[in-house]
Protein backbone atom coordinates (compact mmCIF):
# COMPACT_ATOMS: atom_id res chain seq x y z
CA UNK A 1 0.00 0.00 0.00
CA UNK A 2 1.49 3.45 -0.95
CA UNK A 3 1.14 5.90 1.63
CA UNK A 4 -0.35 8.45 -1.22
CA UNK A 5 -2.23 6.87 -4.14
CA UNK A 6 -3.67 10.05 -6.12
CA UNK A 7 -5.68 8.69 -9.74
CA UNK A 8 -7.00 10.92 -12.25
CA UNK A 9 -7.46 14.22 -10.00
CA UNK A 10 -9.37 17.06 -11.48
CA UNK A 11 -10.55 20.31 -9.80
CA UNK A 12 -12.16 23.51 -11.31
CA UNK A 13 -12.87 26.61 -9.85
CA UNK A 14 -15.64 28.06 -11.98
CA UNK A 15 -13.85 28.20 -15.01
CA UNK A 16 -10.20 28.24 -13.85
CA UNK A 17 -9.31 24.38 -14.22
CA UNK A 18 -6.92 24.35 -11.09
CA UNK A 19 -6.24 20.26 -11.50
CA UNK A 20 -5.92 18.86 -14.62
CA UNK A 21 -5.92 14.55 -14.34
CA UNK A 22 -3.70 14.29 -11.46
CA UNK A 23 -2.17 10.88 -10.81
CA UNK A 24 1.24 10.21 -8.82
CA UNK A 25 1.59 7.73 -5.94
CA UNK A 26 4.06 8.43 -2.39
CA UNK A 27 5.84 5.87 -0.40
CA UNK A 28 5.76 4.73 3.03
CA UNK A 29 8.68 6.79 4.30
CA UNK A 30 9.21 8.93 0.74
CA UNK A 31 10.02 12.97 0.08
CA UNK A 32 7.97 13.29 -1.95
CA UNK A 33 8.39 17.25 -3.66
CA UNK A 34 5.74 18.94 -5.64
CA UNK A 35 7.93 21.80 -7.29
CA UNK A 36 6.09 24.48 -8.93
CA UNK A 37 5.09 28.29 -8.84
CA UNK A 38 2.02 30.16 -7.27
CA UNK A 39 -1.35 29.33 -9.17
CA UNK A 40 0.03 25.74 -10.01
CA UNK A 41 -2.53 24.02 -8.48
CA UNK A 42 -0.45 22.66 -5.35
CA UNK A 43 -2.72 24.04 -2.49
CA UNK A 44 -5.76 22.65 -4.39
CA UNK A 45 -3.96 19.43 -4.31
CA UNK A 46 -2.98 19.29 -0.88
CA UNK A 47 -6.91 20.57 0.57
CA UNK A 48 -7.97 17.35 -1.48
CA UNK A 49 -5.60 15.11 -0.02
CA UNK A 50 -5.98 16.34 3.40
CA UNK A 51 -10.22 15.93 2.74
CA UNK A 52 -10.68 19.97 2.75
CA UNK A 53 -11.97 19.70 -0.53
CA UNK A 54 -13.90 17.45 -2.99
CA UNK A 55 -12.42 16.96 -6.34
CA UNK A 56 -14.56 17.19 -9.51
CA UNK A 57 -12.93 13.43 -10.58
CA UNK A 58 -11.14 11.03 -9.82
CA UNK A 59 -10.13 9.30 -6.59
CA UNK A 60 -7.18 9.54 -4.01
CA UNK A 61 -6.65 7.22 -1.08
CA UNK A 62 -4.13 8.61 2.13
CA UNK A 63 -3.15 5.83 3.97
CA UNK A 64 -5.56 3.45 1.99
CA UNK A 65 -8.57 5.42 3.15
CA UNK A 66 -10.57 7.07 0.62
CA UNK A 67 -10.82 10.91 0.87
CA UNK A 68 -14.31 11.42 0.47
CA UNK A 69 -15.58 8.21 1.84
CA UNK A 70 -13.37 7.29 4.79
CA UNK A 71 -12.30 11.18 5.79
CA UNK A 72 -12.82 11.09 9.29
CA UNK A 73 -10.12 7.99 9.17
CA UNK A 74 -8.12 10.03 7.32
CA UNK A 75 -7.32 13.09 9.37
CA UNK A 76 -6.48 11.19 12.82
CA UNK A 77 -3.78 10.01 10.75
CA UNK A 78 -1.96 13.17 9.11
CA UNK A 79 -0.14 16.12 9.64
CA UNK A 80 -1.32 19.34 7.59
CA UNK A 81 0.86 22.23 7.71
CA UNK A 82 -0.56 24.87 5.12
CA UNK A 83 0.50 27.69 3.51
CA UNK A 84 -0.56 30.06 5.70
CA UNK A 85 0.45 30.28 9.56
CA UNK A 86 -2.54 28.64 11.13
CA UNK A 87 -1.66 28.23 14.62
CA UNK A 88 -2.93 30.53 17.62
CA UNK A 89 -1.19 34.11 17.02
CA UNK A 90 -2.49 34.79 21.25
CA UNK A 91 -1.14 31.31 22.40
CA UNK A 92 1.80 30.82 23.76
CA UNK A 93 4.22 28.21 22.03
CA UNK A 94 3.95 25.47 24.57
CA UNK A 95 0.15 26.22 24.40
CA UNK A 96 -0.19 25.70 20.85
CA UNK A 97 1.57 22.37 21.22
CA UNK A 98 -0.35 21.32 23.85
CA UNK A 99 -3.79 22.48 22.03
CA UNK A 100 -2.89 20.60 19.04
CA UNK A 101 -1.85 17.75 21.29
CA UNK A 102 -5.42 17.50 23.24
CA UNK A 103 -7.67 17.84 19.87
CA UNK A 104 -6.17 14.74 19.00
CA UNK A 105 -6.15 12.43 22.03
CA UNK A 106 -2.94 12.61 22.78
CA UNK A 107 -0.59 14.42 25.10
CA UNK A 108 2.57 16.31 24.48
CA UNK A 109 4.63 13.67 26.67
CA UNK A 110 3.49 10.91 24.53
CA UNK A 111 4.55 11.62 21.42
CA UNK A 112 7.61 13.75 22.70
CA UNK A 113 10.58 12.18 21.04
CA UNK A 114 9.27 12.91 17.54
CA UNK A 115 9.02 16.56 17.58
CA UNK A 116 11.91 16.97 20.39
CA UNK A 117 14.51 17.56 17.66
CA UNK A 118 12.81 20.14 16.52
CA UNK A 119 11.30 21.91 19.64
CA UNK A 120 14.10 21.89 21.47
CA UNK A 121 14.98 24.77 19.07
CA UNK A 122 11.92 26.66 20.00
CA UNK A 123 11.81 25.40 24.05
CA UNK A 124 13.75 28.72 25.37
CA UNK A 125 10.64 30.91 23.97
CA UNK A 126 8.05 28.18 25.06
CA UNK A 127 5.91 30.96 26.71
CA UNK A 128 6.57 33.75 24.43
CA UNK A 129 2.90 34.05 22.22
CA UNK A 130 2.74 32.26 18.67
CA UNK A 131 2.73 35.74 16.55
CA UNK A 132 5.74 37.27 18.32
CA UNK A 133 7.93 34.33 16.91
CA UNK A 134 10.40 35.07 14.16
CA UNK A 135 9.23 33.64 10.13
CA UNK A 136 11.80 30.48 11.18
CA UNK A 137 10.32 29.97 14.33
CA UNK A 138 6.73 30.04 13.52
CA UNK A 139 7.42 27.54 10.53
CA UNK A 140 9.61 25.05 13.40
CA UNK A 141 6.01 25.25 15.89
CA UNK A 142 3.79 24.70 13.13
CA UNK A 143 5.54 21.53 12.08
CA UNK A 144 5.53 20.19 15.62
CA UNK A 145 1.90 21.16 16.35
CA UNK A 146 1.43 19.26 12.98
CA UNK A 147 3.43 15.82 14.09
CA UNK A 148 2.37 15.76 17.98
CA UNK A 149 -0.33 13.00 17.29
CA UNK A 150 2.20 10.97 15.33
CA UNK A 151 0.43 11.25 11.69
CA UNK A 152 1.57 8.38 8.78
CA UNK A 153 1.69 11.26 6.08
CA UNK A 154 3.03 14.65 6.71
CA UNK A 155 1.69 17.09 4.51
CA UNK A 156 3.56 20.53 3.86
CA UNK A 157 2.02 23.40 1.76
CA UNK A 158 4.96 26.00 1.17
CA UNK A 159 6.92 25.65 4.32
CA UNK A 160 9.59 27.59 3.30
CA UNK A 161 7.70 30.14 1.20
CA UNK A 162 9.39 33.67 2.66
CA UNK A 163 11.51 32.35 4.58
CA UNK A 164 15.16 32.97 4.30
CA UNK A 165 18.09 30.90 2.68
CA UNK A 166 19.64 29.84 6.65
CA UNK A 167 15.88 28.77 7.84
CA UNK A 168 15.29 26.79 4.58
CA UNK A 169 18.36 24.97 4.89
CA UNK A 170 17.56 23.94 8.72
CA UNK A 171 13.59 23.11 7.97
CA UNK A 172 15.12 20.61 4.88
CA UNK A 173 17.77 19.22 7.76
CA UNK A 174 14.04 18.66 9.64
CA UNK A 175 12.48 16.81 7.23
CA UNK A 176 15.28 14.73 6.43
CA UNK A 177 15.37 13.23 9.86
CA UNK A 178 11.59 12.94 10.13
CA UNK A 179 12.13 10.73 6.90
CA UNK A 180 13.72 8.07 8.96
CA UNK A 181 10.75 7.76 11.18
CA UNK A 182 9.43 6.75 8.08
CA UNK A 183 7.04 9.00 8.03
CA UNK A 184 5.29 9.69 4.67
CA UNK A 185 6.27 13.78 3.61
CA UNK A 186 4.42 15.33 1.31
CA UNK A 187 5.88 18.96 0.26
CA UNK A 188 4.98 21.71 -2.11
CA UNK A 189 7.77 24.20 -3.14
CA UNK A 190 8.27 27.17 -5.68
CA UNK A 191 12.41 26.88 -4.72
CA UNK A 192 13.84 24.75 -7.44
CA UNK A 193 16.67 24.53 -5.94
CA UNK A 194 15.07 22.42 -3.14
CA UNK A 195 13.88 19.67 -5.73
CA UNK A 196 17.13 17.79 -4.96
CA UNK A 197 16.17 17.17 -1.55
CA UNK A 198 13.39 15.29 -1.83
CA UNK A 199 13.43 11.14 -3.44
CA UNK A 200 11.35 12.01 -5.83
CA UNK A 201 10.13 15.31 -7.74
CA UNK A 202 6.38 16.26 -9.47
CA UNK A 203 7.09 19.51 -11.77
CA UNK A 204 3.67 21.17 -11.33
CA UNK A 205 2.35 23.92 -13.68
CA UNK A 206 -1.07 25.47 -14.22
CA UNK A 207 -2.37 22.22 -12.94
CA UNK A 208 -0.38 19.43 -15.11
CA UNK A 209 2.36 17.75 -13.96
CA UNK A 210 4.96 18.00 -16.29
CA UNK A 211 7.34 15.16 -15.40
CA UNK A 212 7.33 12.89 -11.99
CA UNK A 213 10.80 11.16 -11.19
CA UNK A 214 14.00 10.84 -9.00
CA UNK A 215 15.71 14.47 -9.10
CA UNK A 216 19.40 12.96 -10.57
CA UNK A 217 17.13 10.72 -12.83
CA UNK A 218 15.52 13.76 -13.95
CA UNK A 219 18.91 15.46 -14.95
CA UNK A 220 20.84 12.07 -15.96
CA UNK A 221 17.83 11.96 -19.31
CA UNK A 222 18.17 15.75 -20.00
CA UNK A 223 19.46 15.69 -23.93
CA UNK A 224 19.74 18.91 -25.15
CA UNK A 225 23.05 20.84 -25.62
CA UNK A 226 23.00 23.07 -22.37
CA UNK A 227 25.86 25.78 -21.45
CA UNK A 228 26.74 28.02 -19.00
CA UNK A 229 28.26 31.25 -19.99
CA UNK A 230 30.03 34.03 -17.83
CA UNK A 231 30.67 37.22 -19.12
CA UNK A 232 31.37 41.01 -18.41
CA UNK A 233 28.07 41.98 -19.95
CA UNK A 234 25.09 39.26 -18.76
CA UNK A 235 22.46 41.44 -20.11
CA UNK A 236 23.65 42.41 -23.64
CA UNK A 237 24.98 38.83 -23.97
CA UNK A 238 21.82 37.91 -23.69
CA UNK A 239 20.27 39.86 -25.94
CA UNK A 240 22.43 39.04 -28.48
CA UNK A 241 22.39 35.33 -27.62
CA UNK A 242 18.90 35.38 -28.40
CA UNK A 243 18.87 36.29 -31.98
CA UNK A 244 21.44 33.85 -32.98
CA UNK A 245 19.90 30.88 -34.71
CA UNK A 246 21.93 28.26 -33.01
CA UNK A 247 20.34 29.19 -29.66
CA UNK A 248 17.03 27.13 -28.50
CA UNK A 249 16.91 29.22 -25.22
CA UNK A 250 19.04 31.35 -23.21
CA UNK A 251 18.16 32.50 -20.03
CA UNK A 252 20.08 33.90 -16.94
CA UNK A 253 20.50 31.50 -14.17
CA UNK A 254 22.51 33.90 -11.44
CA UNK A 255 25.94 35.21 -12.86
CA UNK A 256 25.74 32.21 -15.83
CA UNK A 257 23.98 32.50 -18.80
CA UNK A 258 22.46 28.79 -19.43
CA UNK A 259 22.20 28.45 -23.51
CA UNK A 260 20.71 25.21 -25.00
CA UNK A 261 21.52 24.99 -28.82
CA UNK A 262 19.66 23.18 -30.95
CA UNK A 263 23.23 21.49 -31.72
CA UNK A 264 26.04 20.50 -29.80
CA UNK A 265 28.67 22.99 -30.04
CA UNK A 266 32.48 23.55 -29.11
CA UNK A 267 33.00 25.08 -26.08
CA UNK A 268 35.62 27.24 -27.63
CA UNK A 269 33.60 27.83 -30.71
CA UNK A 270 30.88 29.79 -28.68
CA UNK A 271 34.18 31.50 -26.94
CA UNK A 272 35.23 32.58 -30.06
CA UNK A 273 32.20 33.49 -31.66
CA UNK A 274 31.54 35.86 -28.51
CA UNK A 275 34.72 37.46 -28.61
CA UNK A 276 34.65 38.49 -32.27
CA UNK A 277 31.23 40.10 -31.00
CA UNK A 278 33.03 42.18 -28.58
CA UNK A 279 32.21 40.29 -25.27
CA UNK A 280 34.95 39.53 -22.49
CA UNK A 281 33.91 36.23 -22.02
CA UNK A 282 35.59 34.97 -18.79
CA UNK A 283 33.93 31.14 -19.13
CA UNK A 284 32.11 28.92 -21.01
CA UNK A 285 31.21 25.12 -19.94
CA UNK A 286 29.01 22.72 -20.74
CA UNK A 287 26.67 21.72 -17.63
CA UNK A 288 24.41 19.28 -16.43
CA UNK A 289 20.89 21.27 -15.89
CA UNK A 290 19.55 21.90 -12.30
CA UNK A 291 16.03 21.48 -11.98
CA UNK A 292 14.93 25.02 -12.93
CA UNK A 293 16.70 24.16 -16.00
CA UNK A 294 14.22 21.69 -16.67
CA UNK A 295 11.04 23.19 -15.36
CA UNK A 296 12.26 26.43 -17.85
CA UNK A 297 12.67 23.53 -21.02
CA UNK A 298 9.08 21.57 -19.81
CA UNK A 299 7.39 24.50 -19.10
CA UNK A 300 4.72 26.25 -21.27
CA UNK A 301 5.17 29.86 -21.62
CA UNK A 302 2.54 31.28 -23.40
CA UNK A 303 1.93 34.22 -21.47
CA UNK A 304 5.50 35.23 -22.44
CA UNK A 305 6.16 38.85 -23.29
CA UNK A 306 9.05 38.60 -24.77
CA UNK A 307 8.98 38.77 -28.38
CA UNK B 1 26.31 53.96 -12.83
CA UNK B 2 27.62 57.41 -12.04
CA UNK B 3 28.31 59.29 -9.11
CA UNK B 4 25.62 60.81 -8.24
CA UNK B 5 24.16 59.32 -4.75
CA UNK B 6 20.22 59.02 -4.53
CA UNK B 7 20.29 56.87 -1.14
CA UNK B 8 23.24 58.07 1.48
CA UNK B 9 23.19 56.76 5.07
CA UNK B 10 25.33 57.44 8.28
CA UNK B 11 25.39 55.30 11.47
CA UNK B 12 20.91 55.15 11.00
CA UNK B 13 19.03 53.15 13.55
CA UNK B 14 16.17 52.28 15.19
CA UNK B 15 15.32 50.87 18.65
CA UNK B 16 11.97 48.97 19.93
CA UNK B 17 12.28 49.58 23.70
CA UNK B 18 15.86 47.81 24.63
CA UNK B 19 16.01 46.22 21.22
CA UNK B 20 18.05 47.57 18.27
CA UNK B 21 16.06 46.69 15.07
CA UNK B 22 18.82 48.45 12.83
CA UNK B 23 21.97 49.15 14.34
CA UNK B 24 24.01 52.51 12.54
CA UNK B 25 23.84 51.11 9.01
CA UNK B 26 25.93 53.34 6.69
CA UNK B 27 25.63 53.07 2.98
CA UNK B 28 25.18 54.60 -0.24
CA UNK B 29 23.27 53.90 -3.57
CA UNK B 30 24.18 55.64 -6.91
CA UNK B 31 22.07 56.61 -9.39
CA UNK B 32 21.45 53.68 -11.86
CA UNK B 33 22.85 51.06 -9.95
CA UNK B 34 20.44 47.98 -9.20
CA UNK B 35 21.17 47.54 -5.17
CA UNK B 36 20.24 44.31 -3.49
CA UNK B 37 19.24 44.34 0.61
CA UNK B 38 19.52 40.65 1.67
CA UNK B 39 19.32 39.21 4.85
CA UNK B 40 17.65 36.89 6.79
CA UNK B 41 14.78 37.12 8.49
CA UNK B 42 14.32 39.09 11.27
CA UNK B 43 17.70 40.90 10.29
CA UNK B 44 16.28 44.57 9.83
CA UNK B 45 15.89 45.19 6.76
CA UNK B 46 12.01 45.85 6.70
CA UNK B 47 12.83 48.09 9.26
CA UNK B 48 15.64 49.54 7.63
CA UNK B 49 13.23 49.84 4.03
CA UNK B 50 10.90 51.47 5.91
CA UNK B 51 13.45 53.90 7.54
CA UNK B 52 14.09 54.78 4.04
CA UNK B 53 10.73 55.06 2.59
CA UNK B 54 9.51 57.44 5.14
CA UNK B 55 7.29 55.28 7.29
CA UNK B 56 9.41 55.17 10.61
CA UNK B 57 11.56 57.85 12.20
CA UNK B 58 15.05 56.65 12.68
CA UNK B 59 15.87 56.56 16.68
CA UNK B 60 19.02 57.96 15.75
CA UNK B 61 21.36 58.58 12.52
CA UNK B 62 20.78 60.61 9.24
CA UNK B 63 20.73 60.67 5.76
CA UNK B 64 18.85 61.58 2.51
CA UNK B 65 16.63 59.16 -0.12
CA UNK B 66 16.43 60.86 -3.16
CA UNK B 67 17.87 64.50 -2.38
CA UNK B 68 15.52 64.51 0.87
CA UNK B 69 16.33 64.06 4.77
CA UNK B 70 15.11 60.90 6.32
CA UNK B 71 14.44 62.67 9.69
CA UNK B 72 12.64 65.88 8.75
CA UNK B 73 11.32 65.31 5.27
CA UNK B 74 9.96 61.94 5.23
CA UNK B 75 6.67 62.74 3.75
CA UNK B 76 7.97 64.58 1.18
CA UNK B 77 10.16 61.18 0.81
CA UNK B 78 7.05 59.13 0.05
CA UNK B 79 6.29 61.07 -3.37
CA UNK B 80 9.37 60.76 -4.70
CA UNK B 81 10.29 57.00 -4.38
CA UNK B 82 8.70 54.20 -5.86
CA UNK B 83 7.54 51.18 -3.92
CA UNK B 84 6.36 47.85 -5.55
CA UNK B 85 5.43 44.82 -3.20
CA UNK B 86 5.00 40.81 -3.75
CA UNK B 87 1.33 41.46 -3.58
CA UNK B 88 1.60 44.31 -5.27
CA UNK B 89 -1.35 46.66 -5.19
CA UNK B 90 -3.08 46.79 -8.35
CA UNK B 91 -6.71 47.11 -8.27
CA UNK B 92 -8.44 43.62 -10.04
CA UNK B 93 -12.14 45.40 -10.62
CA UNK B 94 -10.30 48.34 -12.81
CA UNK B 95 -9.12 48.05 -16.14
CA UNK B 96 -5.12 48.59 -16.87
CA UNK B 97 -5.62 51.89 -18.03
CA UNK B 98 -7.75 52.55 -15.00
CA UNK B 99 -4.98 51.75 -12.75
CA UNK B 100 -2.56 53.48 -14.58
CA UNK B 101 -4.80 56.73 -13.85
CA UNK B 102 -5.52 56.22 -10.81
CA UNK B 103 -2.09 55.71 -9.53
CA UNK B 104 -1.53 59.18 -11.98
CA UNK B 105 -3.50 60.83 -9.84
CA UNK B 106 -2.80 59.78 -6.69
CA UNK B 107 0.90 61.13 -7.29
CA UNK B 108 -0.37 63.96 -8.26
CA UNK B 109 0.11 64.17 -11.92
CA UNK B 110 -1.70 66.58 -14.47
CA UNK B 111 -4.21 65.12 -17.09
CA UNK B 112 -1.49 65.70 -19.98
CA UNK B 113 0.93 63.86 -18.17
CA UNK B 114 -1.54 61.31 -17.11
CA UNK B 115 -2.38 60.55 -20.81
CA UNK B 116 1.26 60.75 -21.97
CA UNK B 117 2.31 57.68 -19.16
CA UNK B 118 -0.71 55.90 -20.10
CA UNK B 119 0.13 55.79 -23.67
CA UNK B 120 3.92 55.24 -22.91
CA UNK B 121 3.28 52.45 -20.50
CA UNK B 122 0.93 50.32 -22.65
CA UNK B 123 3.03 50.63 -25.97
CA UNK B 124 6.50 49.50 -23.44
CA UNK B 125 4.77 46.81 -22.19
CA UNK B 126 2.80 46.20 -25.24
CA UNK B 127 -0.73 46.50 -23.52
CA UNK B 128 -2.52 47.99 -26.00
CA UNK B 129 -4.82 45.67 -26.63
CA UNK B 130 -5.42 44.40 -23.38
CA UNK B 131 -5.94 48.42 -22.58
CA UNK B 132 -9.52 47.94 -21.23
CA UNK B 133 -8.77 44.74 -19.72
CA UNK B 134 -10.29 44.11 -16.04
CA UNK B 135 -6.56 43.61 -14.30
CA UNK B 136 -8.00 40.60 -12.78
CA UNK B 137 -7.70 38.86 -16.45
CA UNK B 138 -4.32 39.29 -17.67
CA UNK B 139 -1.58 36.70 -15.98
CA UNK B 140 0.59 37.14 -13.36
CA UNK B 141 3.46 37.88 -15.65
CA UNK B 142 1.49 41.17 -17.18
CA UNK B 143 0.30 42.20 -13.49
CA UNK B 144 3.81 41.89 -12.42
CA UNK B 145 5.36 44.20 -15.25
CA UNK B 146 2.55 46.63 -14.96
CA UNK B 147 2.56 47.15 -11.18
CA UNK B 148 6.36 47.95 -12.07
CA UNK B 149 5.72 50.32 -14.53
CA UNK B 150 2.95 52.20 -12.10
CA UNK B 151 5.89 52.24 -9.33
CA UNK B 152 7.38 54.60 -11.31
CA UNK B 153 4.32 56.56 -13.13
CA UNK B 154 5.44 59.47 -11.40
CA UNK B 155 9.43 59.07 -12.62
CA UNK B 156 10.71 58.73 -8.88
CA UNK B 157 14.55 58.68 -8.73
CA UNK B 158 14.78 54.89 -7.17
CA UNK B 159 12.25 52.12 -6.58
CA UNK B 160 11.64 50.11 -3.90
CA UNK B 161 10.90 46.26 -4.51
CA UNK B 162 9.99 44.20 -1.83
CA UNK B 163 10.24 40.61 -2.71
CA UNK B 164 9.16 41.02 -5.95
CA UNK B 165 9.32 37.81 -7.34
CA UNK B 166 8.40 35.33 -4.44
CA UNK B 167 6.49 32.49 -5.33
CA UNK B 168 6.47 32.94 -9.05
CA UNK B 169 6.87 31.40 -12.16
CA UNK B 170 10.67 30.83 -13.37
CA UNK B 171 10.05 32.10 -16.17
CA UNK B 172 8.29 35.14 -15.18
CA UNK B 173 10.70 36.04 -12.51
CA UNK B 174 13.83 36.50 -15.52
CA UNK B 175 11.30 38.38 -17.64
CA UNK B 176 10.90 40.85 -14.43
CA UNK B 177 14.28 40.78 -13.81
CA UNK B 178 14.70 42.01 -17.85
CA UNK B 179 11.98 44.72 -16.86
CA UNK B 180 14.70 45.73 -14.04
CA UNK B 181 17.74 45.59 -16.06
CA UNK B 182 15.96 48.04 -18.72
CA UNK B 183 14.86 50.75 -15.96
CA UNK B 184 18.36 50.53 -14.19
CA UNK B 185 19.67 51.04 -18.44
CA UNK B 186 17.07 54.13 -18.43
CA UNK B 187 18.76 55.47 -15.11
CA UNK B 188 16.16 54.33 -12.46
CA UNK B 189 17.71 53.54 -9.56
CA UNK B 190 16.25 49.98 -8.22
CA UNK B 191 16.62 49.02 -4.62
CA UNK B 192 15.40 44.99 -3.96
CA UNK B 193 15.16 42.50 -1.40
CA UNK B 194 14.57 38.90 -2.23
CA UNK B 195 15.15 35.56 -0.82
CA UNK B 196 16.78 34.00 -3.89
CA UNK B 197 20.17 33.79 -4.16
CA UNK B 198 20.50 33.68 -7.92
CA UNK B 199 18.99 37.01 -8.21
CA UNK B 200 21.79 38.76 -5.99
CA UNK B 201 24.18 37.99 -8.70
CA UNK B 202 21.76 40.38 -10.86
CA UNK B 203 22.32 43.21 -8.90
CA UNK B 204 25.74 45.92 -8.96
CA UNK B 205 26.12 45.75 -5.60
CA UNK B 206 24.84 43.10 -2.61
CA UNK B 207 24.42 43.98 0.80
CA UNK B 208 23.83 41.62 3.33
CA UNK B 209 22.51 42.50 6.99
CA UNK B 210 22.77 40.18 10.11
CA UNK B 211 21.48 40.96 13.67
CA UNK B 212 21.08 44.67 12.47
CA UNK B 213 24.33 45.74 10.86
CA UNK B 214 25.20 45.02 7.63
CA UNK B 215 28.04 42.53 7.23
CA UNK B 216 29.22 42.91 4.16
CA UNK B 217 28.29 45.26 1.27
CA UNK B 218 30.12 45.07 -2.55
CA UNK B 219 29.77 43.49 -5.89
CA UNK B 220 28.99 39.77 -5.96
CA UNK B 221 31.91 38.58 -7.34
CA UNK B 222 34.05 40.55 -5.16
CA UNK B 223 31.91 39.16 -2.33
CA UNK B 224 32.60 35.82 -3.54
CA UNK B 225 36.31 36.21 -3.39
CA UNK B 226 36.63 37.83 -0.22
CA UNK B 227 34.63 34.80 1.26
CA UNK B 228 36.10 32.28 -0.59
CA UNK B 229 32.86 31.06 -2.12
CA UNK B 230 31.52 29.87 -5.22
CA UNK B 231 28.06 31.45 -4.91
CA UNK B 232 26.34 34.32 -3.25
CA UNK B 233 24.37 31.35 -1.94
CA UNK B 234 27.72 30.26 -0.37
CA UNK B 235 28.24 34.40 0.52
CA UNK B 236 24.87 34.10 2.60
CA UNK B 237 25.40 30.90 4.27
CA UNK B 238 29.03 31.96 5.66
CA UNK B 239 27.50 35.27 6.93
CA UNK B 240 24.25 34.74 8.43
CA UNK B 241 24.25 31.37 10.01
CA UNK B 242 25.65 31.81 13.48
Amino acid sequence: MSAIEVEHISRSYGEVLALDDINFNVEEGELFGLIGPDGAGKSTLFRILTTLLIADKGKARVVGHDVVENYKDIRKKVGYMPGRFSLYQDLSVEENLSFFATIFGTTIKENYDLVKDIYIQIEPFKKRLAGKLSGGMKQKLALCCALIHKPEVLFLDEPTTGVDAVSRKEFWDMLQSLKKKNIAILVSTPYMDEASLCDRIGLIQKGKILKIDKPQQMMNDFKKPLYAIKTNETYNTLQYLRQQDFTESVLPFGEYLHLITRERLNTETIKIHLKQKGFTVSEVKEIKPTVEDIFLDLSDNEESLIK
Amino acid sequence: MNDEKVIQVQDLTKKFGDFTAVDAITFDVYRGEIFGFLGANGAGKTTAMKMLNGLSKPTSGNGTVAGLDVIKQSEKIKERIGYMSQRFSLYEDLTVKENIRFYGGVYGLSKQKIKDKTDQILEELQLTEVASKLVKALPLGWKQRLAFAISMVHDPKIVFLDEPTGGVDPAVRRQFWEAIYEAAKGGSTIFVTTHYMDEAEYCDRVSIMVDGKIEALDTPDNLKAHYNAESMDEVFLKLARN
